[in-house]
């Protein structure tokens, strides 16, 4: 750690990984729910359980995003902070009002929440994903521009790197997108079609400069390897991302009321999608094949290769699978849509802010080369345990969808079972899925371990040829 | 990457590449909402009970169990097309399902899936009813391929 105010990022990974605690945890509820349906009704009943495990997750990963921003832009700006004051009151501020509105999911009847939030007179709730009351929207809108503000002034006061260029457009696209969140039209496919901006152009556009921009940074760090060819893959990756992500988007339009053209548009150009995920697994893995230092925190070095593997698969791999118009006209909105969006969110998002934590907290406890090697270990048999587990999960949520499709959706009218019967002949899928969580939960207690194994901080490492002046 | 292959031509095809996409997005999409929704998201009927009935979705958090054109949860049925399944595509017969639909929740039967009372009035289930009514007709490509959803 180079400059004192880069220590601010460690209460924002912090209570992102306490937040990440809670969204499992909710997570098993739900999983359960499949299969027991009244289990903890009326008390949570599946919506509210729902709500907060996408909402947790949600504002965990922003909280991961501005950790690592708060981190990094120092760093590569080679200039403290503008304002550690501003970032600490900025946390204080995003973590009463993420644990207020999260307790209010759970202990206030959402009516009477969007009742008391007054959403009649900017009404904005009640649509997935931004269940947010409008006042917490506001809050969100109002942290994420103070927050800008704080690392733009950083930033511009530094040297200019293309991974803090990259970074800052990320979050800046963040912000503005998520201003379309306060567009609730009468309409409901007009509210679709600009809901999107905010979902898909967040985790298929912006989120993924984010993603690229911290990866890189990482393996920099890392590998040693040389700026100049590291941010020359990292343009051509996101080049990537929003060319082919863009008008990606258009395959969320297939059934939701916009033109047939999208039929097409969307298909082809979501069929790309996968392009730079895959770039970012050449990226990673050339650059640690031509790594000029071997870096002694290998928890850190698997995170990063990890994520990008991950990512492929969950939104690569699994989002091409459906994402073709006559494939995804039978497996629109059912098990398929959940097995992707698991691995999609975890590969990509988890992963890479684990990557940065797994990186930058020995150095903010005072391990410049890493944890022990004992507590390394723990961390990466927490990995493990996590990353199958959650390949588990999305392969029996496949076998589910799969079943739902075939007995629900293919059949004529007449002859094809009805939800409730065919989620009766999938229960099976359901069980395991939640054997499988509950490894992911046990794999998220190992992990948490880690951080409470002391002994003897790695030793420096050993560089291989000349170390660059970024090493 | 080949050594002719210089970071400055990558960041130009970044910036070429993305201008030139969120450009075309933004066409495509005042094409999409300007001439092609209008003839198909069936707006001349969007009353404002419709809309009172889209706020009672939203306010009771309807689709944090259900989908509505694929979208939501998948804990519970499909609800674009429940005028048509459960209601014979009949406006009458349909508010009357509603009534007794929602009046009869949750079932408690054991260890299935519940449906929580919304306790709304007769008028906020009409109100629902003529939303979902009016969600049946937008024109969305024939999806879902059966009544099931």
């Amino acid at each position: 750690m180079k400059y004192e105010s880069q220590r601010v990022a460690m209460p924002y990974f912090i209570f992102a990984l306490i937040l990440f605690a809670g969204q499992i945890v909710f997570g098993l509820i739900l999983g359960l729910q499949y299969v027991v349906g009244d289990f903890l009704f009326p008390e949570i009943p599946f919506n509210v359980a729902r709500m907060v495990h996408t909402n947790l997750l949600i504002v965990w990963l922003l909280f991961g995003f501005m950790g690592a921003t708060y981190y990094l832009v120092p760093e590569e700006a080679q200039t403290e902070l503008h304002s550690p004051l501003l970032a600490w009151i900025l946390f204080w501020v995003f973590a009463a009002a993420g644990t207020l509105t999260i307790l209010g999911y759970l202990f206030v009847d959402y009516a009477t929440l969007a009742d008391i939030t007054m959403n009649k007179l900017l009404p904005t709730m009640g649509r997935e994903f931004l269940e947010q009351p409008t006042i917490t929207k506001i809050g969100i809108a109002v942290v994420v521009v103070a927050f800008l503000y704080n690392i733009s002034m950083t930033a511009l006061k530094g040297r200019k790197t293309v991974v803090n260029i990259v970074l800052i457009t990320g979050l800046v696209g963040l912000a503005v997108l998520w201003l379309f969140s306060f567009y609730n039209p009468g309409n409901l496919a007009t509210d679709k079609y600009f809901w999107w901006f905010v979902v898909h152009l967040w985790v298929e556009g912006v989120w993924e400069l984010i993603m690229g921009a911290i990866l890189a940074y990482v393996l920099i760090k890392l590998t040693g390897v040389d700026r100049e060819v590291i941010e020359k893959w990292l343009y051509v990756i996101i080049a990537m991302a929003l060319i082919t992500g863009i008008i990606g988007t258009g395959h969320h339009f297939f059934w939701i009321g916009p033109p047939e053209y999208w039929l097409w548009l969307g298909s082809v150009f979501s069929a790309l999608e996968p392009l730079p995920f895959f770039m970012m697994v050449v990226f990673a893995f050339t650059m640690i094949n031509r790594r000029r230092r071997n870096h002694p925190n290998k928890a850190a070095m698997l995170w990063a290769m990890g994520t990008t593997v991950m990512a492929f698969l969950g939104a690569g791999v699994w989002g091409f699978l459906h994402t073709l118009a006559p494939v995804n006209y039978y497996t629109h909105g059912s098990q398929i849509t959940a097995a992707h969006g698991h691995m999609a969110f975890y590969g990509a998002y988890v992963m890479i802010v684990l990557t940065i934590i797994s990186y930058a907290v020995p150095i903010m406890r005072g391990r410049p080369y890493g944890n022990s090697n004992t507590a390394q270990v723990v961390e990466m048999w927490g990995f493990w345990l996590m990353t199958i587990s959650m390949v588990f999960i999305t392969l029996f949520l496949t076998g589910a969808g799969v079943l739902q499709v075939w007995l629900q959706r293919i059949p004529e009218s007449g002859e094809a079972l009805s939800f409730m019967a065919g989620q009766d002949q999938i229960a099976l899928f359901y069980w395991m899925r939640f054997v499988a969580g509950a490894f992911f939960m046990a794999g998220l207690v190992v992990y948490f371990g880690s951080f409470f194994i002391k002994g003897q901080a790695s030793p420096a490492e050993e560089v291989r040829g000349p170390a660059t002046a970024d090493a | 990457m080949a050594e002719r292959f210089t970071k400055s031509m990558a960041r130009n095809i970044y910036l070429g590449g993305s201008a030139f996409f969120v450009l075309l997005f933004l066409a495509l999409t005042f094409d999409t909402q300007l001439r092609a929704m209008p003839e198909r998201d069936n707006r001349e009927e969007l009353t404002d009970q419709v809309v009172r009935g889209k706020h009672l979705w939203e306010e009771n958090n309807c689709v944090g169990c259900h989908s509505i054109m694929g979208e939501g949860a998948y804990f519970a049925p499909e609800l674009a097309n429940v005028f048509d399944r459960r209601g014979g595509s009949d406006t009458e017969v349909f508010k009357s399902y509603m009534k007794a639909w929602m009046n009869a929740m949750p079932t408690n039967i054991p260890g299935r899936r519940q449906m929580p009372n919304f306790n709304l009035t007769d008028a906020e289930i009409e109100d629902l009813a003529a939303f979902l009514e009016w969600t049946s007709k937008i024109d969305d490509n024939d999806w879902p391929p059966n009544i099931e959803g």
